[in-house]
C-alpha cells in the first residue's frame, strides 16, 4: 500500500521534473559568443572549469576512499605520523605542490595573461568610438567619430510597468528591452568610452564578453568588435539604486550597409529635431509631447501621477519650483527656477541638458506646469532653451 | 600564598545575579556564552532578510516589496551575517576555549572584554533601527546600499547609511578591543611550557585574525568616516568635481574587505583540524606547515585587495599583479587542505555531528576555493564579476566554509560547555538537511551567473526564472532547517544526558582535561605542558 503510494508519487515527481526541463530554458554556461573577447573568455572559463573539476574530484575521490575504509566501526587502527618522515613521502607532498604551481602560473596563468592584454587593447586599429554615459536609472550613446558623429540619444527600459507589477502577461524580453537600440555595424572595433553622471554603473553585455563601470567624473573604456549580426541584451551590473534592475543595454549588430542607412536616418531626424527647435510650437502640442518625454524620462522617480516619492524625490503637484517664475523682468532665467532646475539639475535631480533636446526639455517644462493639478498656464518654447545653451 | 588565592577566587565568585550578572560579568565564559547567543540571534534575523529577498526573487515580477526596500534588505542581511552573526560567534568560541586550551584562568583583560561584547547590541541596534523608524515617517529606511557601500551611491542616499557608518564605527570598536585582548591573552598567558609552536591550532588562527583585524578595521573605520563628511560636512574624497576619486572608497573599502574574508575564516580554520584529530583519533598532521600557511594566507590577504572590482578599469600592471597575488593564495591554501585530509587519512574515523560538519565543511569549503581561484582571473572576471556566480562563490566560502564550520564547533564544544550531550539524531539530521538544502540554494545560482543574472536585482528577465524558483524554496528549506539547531541547542543547555570530562574518546588538548560544564574559574591549579 505505503510502497504503491511512493511509487505513483514519485512517478509524478519525475514526469513534473520532465515535463519542467521540456519547457524550461535551462542555460548552464556563458550565452553563444558574439564577439572576439568573448569567444576567449568563453574558452578560459571552460578550461579552467574543467581544471578545478578536475582537482575537486580527485580530491574527492580520495576523501570518499578514507571515509569509506579508515573507520573505527570496520575496526580500522588509526595510523600516528604527524607529517613526511621518508624522503619519498616528501617528495610526494611536493607533488601536489608543484602540480598546483603549474596551474596556477603556467596552465591558467599565461592563457589568462594574454586575455587581459587582449581586453585592455582598446585603441589599436579601432573604427569608431562610441560613449556610453549610465545616468540613473538609463544609458545614453553618442557616437564620436566618423560619419555617425554628432548622433546621441537615450536609452531607456520599453518594459510597460504593468508588466513589472503583474498586472499584465510579460513579454518576451521582458526588463531586457528599451526606446532606441545602440546599432553597432558587424565586424568593426568599436572603442567604447564610458562615464557616469550621478553614481557607478557597469555597462554589460553578456554575449560580448566585456563589463566596465561607468565612473562619475572619469572615462573608462573597453572595446567590441561583435562578428554575428543579431540583437545583444544585457544590463547594469553595477548596484545603482533603486532602478538598478531596470537599465537593460540593447545592441543592434547590422551589416556595413544596414548600418549607413541607419546613420542616415538618424541624421534627419536629428536635423528635424534641429528644426523642431527653432519653430514657434503650439501649447497643445508641447503639452503632448511633453507627457510623452516626461513618461519616458521622469515617472520613474516623480512617478506618472507626478506624486513622487517624498522625501527623495518630491511630488510635482503644487511644487514651488513648478509654480514659480522662470524668466525675471529681462527675459533671463532665474536661478532655482523650473528651467534651471531641469536644465542643471540639483542633487539627485540629474542635468538634462546633455541629455534631452531643446524641444523636449520645453514640452516637458510646459507640461508639468499645467499637469498634476498645476495651473501655470504659461509654457517654454524651445527657442528659449536653445538660447540658453 | 596558594591559600591566599583560593580566597581571593572565592569572593570573586560572589558575583550578581540576575540581568546584574550578565551586565557587568568579566568572565570569560559568561562573555563567551553572550557572544554566541548574540550571534545565533542575529544569525536568525539576517536569514530571515534573506528569505524575504528569495521570497520576491521566486519569479519574475514585483509581488512583495518595492526595489528601494528589496536593497535594504540585501546589504544590512550582509551587514548582519559579516558583523553580527560570523564574527561574534568566532570571538565567543575565543572567549570559551582560548583561556581553556591555553591553560589561562580568565582572558587578559576582562573589563575591556565585557565593555567589547556591550558595545554589539547598539551597533546591531543602530544598523537596523532605520527600518523601524521608516515605519514612523522617518527617513526612508536601512542602508540601501549593499553591504559595501560604494560611493557616490551612499553619498546619496537616505539616512540609513548614517546609522550604518556609526554602527560600522560600534563594530569595528568592538572587534578590534576584542582582538588586543585575544593578543594579549595568547602572548602572556599560556600555561608554562606551551610554547607557540605548542599551541593549540585555533590559537594560532585567531593569533592571526586579531593582528589583520588591527591592521585594517581602522581603514576601514577611516573610509566610512570621510564617506561621512563627505555626506554632512562638504568635503570631497570621493567626489570627481571636487577633485576626489570614487574609485578610492573601493580601495579603501576592500583594503579591509579582503583580510575581512579570512578574519571570517581564520579563526574556524584553527579549530577545525583539532576537531579532524578528534574524530580521526589521530594526531594532527603537518602542525609546522600549517601555522606557516595561516602566516602566509594572513599575509598575502593584505596586498591582494582589487581583485573586488576588476571592472572598474586599471592598468595592465596592475591587473596582472592582483591576478597572479590571488592565484598564490591557492598555494598556502592548499598545503591546508592537504594537511586537512591528511589528518583523516588512516585514522579511525567515527561521524557524529560535529565530524559530519567538519568533513562536509571541507568539501563544500573547497567548491568556494575552487571557485575563487577561477574568478582571479581578470579577463573571465569581466563575466563572473557582480553576477549570481559570484554570490555563489562567496556563500560557498562564507556560509559552508564560516557558518557550517561554526555549527561544527558549536556541536564539539556545546557539551563541554553546558555539560550535556545534545540530541545527536537531531543534530545528523540537521547536517544532512543544511548541506543539502544550501546546496540546491547556491549550486542553480552559479548557473544564473553564467547565463547573466546580475546581483542585487530585484526582478529579473524570463530566461532567468526556473533556476530562482528552485533557489528560493531550497533557501526556505535552508532556513527552516536551522530552527533545528536552535532547538537542539536549547534543549542541550536545559538538560540532556551528562557529558564526561572528556565528551569525545580522540579528544586531545587542556580543555577536555576540565569537568563539564568547567568551573567558574577554570584552573585552580596551572597545567604545565611538557
Amino acid at each position: 500500500m505505503v510502497m504503491q503510494f511512493l511509487k505513483k508519487a514519485g512517478l509524478g515527481v519525475l514526469l513534473a521534473m520532465l515535463s519542467m526541463a521540456a519547457h524550461a530554458e535551462f542555460t548552464w554556461n556563458f550565452p553563444t559568443p558574439a564577439t572576439p573577447m568573448a569567444m576567449d573568455t568563453l574558452h578560459v572559463h571552460n578550461k579552467f572549469m574543467v581544471i578545478v573539476m578536475i582537482i575537486f574530484l580527485v580530491v574527492l575521490g580520495i576523501m570518499i576512499y578514507s571515509i569509506v575504509n579508515h573507520r573505527k566501526s570496520k575496526g580500522y587502527k588509526p595510523a600516528t605520523f604527524t607529517g613526511p618522515s621518508t624522503r619519498s613521502q616528501v617528495i610526494w607532498t611536493l607533488v601536489p605542490f608543484a602540480i598546483l604551481l603549474y596551474i596556477d602560473f603556467i596552465l591558467m596563468g599565461i592563457p589568462a595573461y594574454h586575455s587581459v592584454v587582449m581586453m585592455e587593447d582598446t585603441k589599436t586599429n579601432a573604427d569608431m568610438v562610441v560613449k556610453v554615459t549610465g545616468s540613473q536609472w538609463r544609458w545614453q550613446y553618442e557616437y564620436m567619430s566618423g560619419d555617425a558623429q554628432g548622433i546621441k540619444f537615450v536609452s531607456n527600459l520599453s518594459t510597460p510597468q504593468d508588466q513589472i507589477d503583474n498586472k499584465e502577461p510579460k513579454g518576451e524580453h521582458y526588463l531586457l528591452e528599451v526606446d532606441n537600440h545602440l546599432v553597432l555595424p558587424v565586424g568593426k572595433k568599436v572603442r567604447i568610452l564610458l562615464t557616469s553622471t550621478d553614481v557607478i554603473h557597469n555597462w554589460w553585455v553578456p554575449a560580448f564578453g566585456s563589463a566596465r563601470d561607468a565612473i562619475p567624473g572619469f572615462l573608462r573604456e573597453t572595446w567590441v568588435r561583435v562578428d554575428v549580426p543579431g540583437t545583444y541584451r544585457g544590463q547594469c551590473k553595477e548596484l545603482c539604486g533603486k532602478g538598478h534592475g531596470f537599465m537593460p543595454v540593447v545592441v543592434d549588430a547590422v551589416p556595413e550597409d544596414q548600418y549607413k542607412v541607419w546613420v542616415a536616418d538618424q541624421k534627419v531626424k536629428l536635423a528635424a529635431a534641429s528644426a523642431g527647435a527653432d519653430k514657434v510650437w503650439t501649447k497643445e502640442d508641447l503639452i503632448a509631447n511633453g507627457k510623452n518625454v516626461y513618461e519616458k524620462n521622469c515617472a520613474v522617480c516623480h512617478q506618472i501621477t507626478g506624486t513622487g516619492l517624498p522625501p527623495a524625490f518630491p511630488s510635482l503637484a503644487g511644487s514651488k519650483v513648478i509654480n514659480g517664475p522662470i524668466f525675471d523682468a529681462n527675459g533671463k532665467v532665474l536661478k532655482d527656477s523650473h528651467l534651471d532646475r531641469v536644465f542643471n539639475g540639483k542633487n539627485v535631480m540629474p542635468a538634462w541638458k546633455n541629455t534631452l533636446n531643446d524641444t523636449e526639455i520645453a514640452s516637458v517644462i510646459t507640461y508639468e506646469r499645467n499637469s498634476f493639478g498645476n495651473k501655470m498656464g504659461d509654457m517654454v518654447q524651445p527657442s528659449q532653451v536653445k538660447a540658453l545653451r | 600564598m596558594s591559600n591566599a588565592t583560593a580566597v581571593h577566587h572565592d569572593a570573586h565568585d560572589a558575583h550578581p545575579t540576575g540581568i546584574m550578572r550578565w551586565l557587568t560579568t568579566t568572565n570569560h565564559k559568561d562573555i563567551g556564552t553572550m557572544y554566541l547567543t548574540f550571534s545565533l540571534i542575529m544569525f536568525l534575523v539576517g536569514g530571515s532578510m534573506i528569505l524575504g529577498v528569495r521570497a520576491e526573487l521566486f519569479k519574475p515580477g514585483l509581488q512583495l516589496m518595492r526595489p528601494e526596500f528589496f536593497n535594504q534588505l540585501i546589504g544590512v542581511h550582509a551587514l548582519v551575517m559579516i558583523f553580527a552573526a560570523l564574527m561574534p560567534a568566532a570571538t565567543g568560541f575565543a572567549n570559551w576555549m582560548l583561556p581553556l586550551q591555553i591553560g589561562a584562568p580568565d582572558m587578559a583583560l576582562p573589563r575591556l572584554n565585557n565593555w567589547g561584547f556591550w558595545l554589539l547590541p547598539p551597533a546591531a541596534i543602530l544598523l537596523t533601527l532605520p527600518f523601524t523608524l521608516a515605519l514612523f515617517g522617518i527617513g526612508d529606511g536601512a542602508v540601501a546600499t549593499g553591504w559595501t557601500m560604494y560611493a557616490p551611491l551612499s553619498v546619496q542616499g537616505g539616512i540609513g547609511v548614517d546609522f550604518a557608518i556609526f554602527s560600522v564605527h560600534l563594530l569595528g570598536i568592538s572587534s578590534v578591543l576584542g582582538s588586543i585582548n585575544v593578543i594579549v591573552t595568547i602572548l602572556n598567558m599560556r600555561a608554562p611550557g606551551m610554547t607557540l609552536m605548542k599551541m593549540p591550532m585555533f590559537a594560532w588562527g585567531w593569533l592571526i585574525t586579531a593582528f589583520l583585524l588591527i591592521a585594517t578595521i581602522p581603514v576601514l573605520a577611516g573610509a566610512v568616516t570621510m564617506l561621512l563628511t563627505d555626506r554632512h560636512f562638504g568635503t570631497h574624497f570621493f567626489d570627481a568635481a571636487g577633485g576626489g576619486d570614487p574609485i578610492l572608497f573601493q580601495h579603501l573599502f576592500w583594503f579591509f574587505g579582503h583580510p575581512e574574508v579570512y578574519i571570517l575564516l581564520l579563526p574556524v580554520w584553527g579549530f577545525m583540524p583539532q576537531i579532524l584529530q578528534t574524530f580521526s583519533r589521530k594526531p594532527m598532521y603537518g602542525y609546522k606547515a600549517q601555522v606557516y600557511s595561516l602566516w602566509a594566507i594572513g599575509a598575502l590577504s593584505v596586498v591582494v585587495w582589487a581583485h573586488h572590482f576588476f571592472t572598474v578599469g586599471m592598468p595592465v600592471p596592475a591587473l596582472l599583479y592582483f591576478m597572479y597575488s590571488t592565484m598564490s593564495i591557492s598555494l598556502p591554501l592548499a598545503v591546508l587542505f592537504y594537511c586537512w585530509i591528511a589528518t583523516i587519512w588512516k585514522g579511525s574515523l567515527s561521524f557524529e555531528t560535529p565530524m559530519l560538519f567538519a568533513v562536509g565543511w571541507i568539501i563544500l569549503f573547497g567548491i568556494g576555493g575552487l571557485t575563487g581561484l577561477v574568478l582571479a582571473d581578470v579577463a573571465a572576471d569581466a563575466q563572473y564579476h557582480h553576477s549570481y556566480f559570484v554570490v555563489a562563490h562567496f556563500h560557498y566560502t562564507l556560509f559552508a566554509g564560516g557558518i557550517m564550520g561554526i555549527m561544527a564547533g558549536v556541536y564539539y564544544w556545546l557539551p563541554k560547555m553546558t555539560g550535556h550531550m545534545y540530541n545527536e539524531k537531531l543534530g545528523k539530521i540537521h547536517f544532512w538537511l543544511t548541506a543539502i538544502s544550501f546546496n540546491m540554494t547556491f549550486i542553480p545560482q552559479f548557473f544564473l551567473g553564467l547565463a547573466g543574472m546580475p546581483r542585487r536585482i530585484p526582478d529579473y528577465a524570463l530566461q532567468f526564472a526556473e533556476f530562482n524558483m528552485i533557489s528560493s524554496i531550497a533557501a526556505f528549506a535552508l532556513g527552516l532547517s536551522q530552527l533545528l539547531f536552535v532547538y537542539n541547542i536549547i534543549m542541550c543547555v536545559r538538560g540532556g544526558k551528562k557529558a564526561t570530562d572528556k565528551v569525545w574518546e580522540g579528544a586531545q588538548g587542556l580543555e577536555w582535561t576540565l569537568p563539564s560544564p568547567p568551573p567558574y574559574h577554570s584552573f585552580t591549579e596551572q597545567p604545565t605542558i611538557k
